[in-house]
């Protein structure tokens, strides 16, 4: 695993006007532009423009490195850039690749600000007012709140293998990176039961 | 995999949610009645451990590297239904948290992915596991489940962008297939050492969850919603070519005397009333399938009613004439 990778991924949230506008105004808001774009037969100029406009004074007001956009937007186009080939190479009576690239990027760009202006709590309580199964809310929570904590473990799991076996056949690494996911699958297991335990002692259910 | 907004186009994003919310509604379900209240937190900490594992680079050639995607290997620990509940958490974290695919197109994604992979590739590894046995058949099945997995979601993703008119079908089709054939070794792979690995340290968890799989009542709803999903997805592309005798009837002129005695509710395979063609066709599709659903369990029960005399329960002797 390579640090880097998770931090290209990962953008610490500051606060701006636009991280504290309501998680529900802002994923209102993205939705429509979505199904909008979604929903636009060709290359409307009046959509886009003001979509593309509205879209440069949020990100103006995120206070979003524009380098950090530019990598999740590099990172994430790869299918985008394939498909809009695909279509090139060979046209259906569906968009054209020109239709599918700018449509696909408005989305993407759309969904990148959302994604990193909204912290997820807040995306959890939107998805609890939305009346989503406890099971799954409760699942989500538990899963934001452990996510971090066992990437740190596996993190550290691959540190002390690396220490203790240097010069490791190439052969042998997949063999001890199942052995690694394997571990990290127990000790969530077992953290399970101690969480559990933790939510009877605090009169959970 | 994760197909981005503006790829499919409004009927395909409908269909897909509906799909994937009707099969994320079963597993909430069926879990909330079959996992212990100790083992809930285990879901959260599972997804949490999927998305973990998703970042394990296991290197392949010339630089490159493949990953695990989850679904099977999850499917076999804690059975299909929590499955689909993990990965569809997984799918929305990385929907919201990374903007790694679409949010119109999330029940596309949640049924590609966690729902006709996950769940078909599980069933695969369960009939694997039934013809060899033991752990070695497990896991075995789990290396299977794992490759059909990506073939599956391969599969139902190319025909969402085809249906969509996105890409050409006759171009996606192999292309995507053919790519996940390959990467799905290395997902099978990965998951069966992942699952070994589980079984060296925990074989009791292992012998729990092959108890719970081999419960019946597991099985069927996840067998239909696949035939279902792959029935409506493949619908749309039934040939519109005439068959050997229309062919001939055709060539030597007598087609036109074929005059149907009873009109047939769903003629030419296409639902009346519905004006979308691919819609039309898909809901012919599926009410085919719901038909001999229907008809084969009328048909099982009519065979096993005691007076019946077709089938007698051990229970009850023969009775002399």
């Amino acid at each position: 695993m390579r640090p880097m990778l998770f931090s290209a991924h990962v953008h610490v949230l500051r606060t701006s006007g636009v991280h504290r506008w309501p998680a529900g105004v802002k994923l209102a808001g993205a939705v429509f532009i979505l199904l909008g774009t979604t929903m636009q037969r060709d290359l409307s100029p009046a959509w886009f423009t003001s979509v593309w406009a509205m879209l440069a004074w949020v990100w103006w007001r995120s206070r979003l490195p524009v380098l950090f956009v530019l990598q999740r937007l590099l990172w994430l186009s790869p299918l985008i850039g394939g498909v809009a080939v695909a279509a090139a190479l060979r046209p259906t009576d569906g968009p054209s690749w020109q239709e599918l690239m700018i449509k696909s990027g408005t989305s993407l760009c759309t969904i990148i600000l959302l994604a990193h202006t909204t912290a997820f709590g807040e995306v959890l309580r939107v998805l609890r007012r939305l009346r989503v199964p406890m099971l799954l809310v409760t699942t989500l929570a538990l899963m934001h709140r452990y996510l971090f904590v066992l990437l740190e473990e596996a993190l550290r799991m691959q540190r002390a293998r690396a220490a203790r076996m240097f010069g490791t056949d190439r052969s042998r690494v997949w063999l001890l990176q199942a052995s690694v996911a394997g571990r990290l699958f127990v000790r969530a297991g077992e953290r399970s039961s101690r969480i559990y335990r933790a939510m009877l002692a605090r009169g959970g259910p | 995999m994760h197909i981005p907004d503006n790829f499919l186009d409004l009927k395909t994003v409908a269909v897909t949610t509906a799909l994937a919310a009707g099969a994320v509604g079963l597993a909430l379900r069926q879990t909330r009645s079959e996992l212990p209240p100790a083992r809930v937190p285990l879901l959260g900490l599972s997804a949490a451990f999927v998305f973990v594992a998703q970042m394990l680079n296991f290197p392949v050639l010339a630089g490159t590297s493949g990953h695990l995607a989850g679904g099977v290997l999850v499917a076999s620990l804690l059975g299909p239904a929590a499955a689909v509940v993990v990965m569809t958490c997984v799918l929305i974290v990385q929907c919201f948290l990374f903007s790694d695919g679409g949010l119109t197109t999330l029940g596309a994604n949640i049924l590609n992915l966690g729902v006709l992979g996950a769940v078909g590739g599980w069933l695969a590894a369960q009939a694997v596991a039934c013809m060899a046995g033991g752990l070695s058949g497990r896991v075995a099945g789990v290396a299977f489940g794992g490759w059909l997995s990506m073939v599956l979601a391969a599969t139902a993703c190319a025909l969402e962008l085809a249906w969509s008119r996105t890409v050409s079908l006759s171009l996606v089709l192999p292309a995507m297939v053919g790519i996940h054939a390959v990467i799905g070794l290395a997902e099978g792979l990965i998951s069966a050492l992942v699952f070994a690995a589980v079984a060296r340290l925990r074989p009791d968890w292992i012998e729990a969850g092959s108890a719970a799989s081999s419960r019946s009542v597991e099985w069927w709803p996840w067998a239909l919603i696949l035939c279902c999903g792959l029935a409506i997805l493949a619908a749309p592309w039934a040939s519109t070519l005439p068959d050997g005798l229309d062919k001939v009837a055709e060539e030597f002129g007598f087609a036109e005397k074929a005059r149907a005695c009873i009109p047939a509710p769903l003629a030419d395979y296409t639902m009346p009333g519905i004006g979308v063609e691919t819609v039309a066709v898909a809901g012919a599709g599926l009410t085919g399938l719901v038909a001999v659903l229907a008809l084969s369990l009328v048909l099982g029960r009519l065979l096993t009613r005691p007076s019946s005399g077709a089938i007698q329960s051990p229970e009850e002797p023969a009775r002399s004439s």
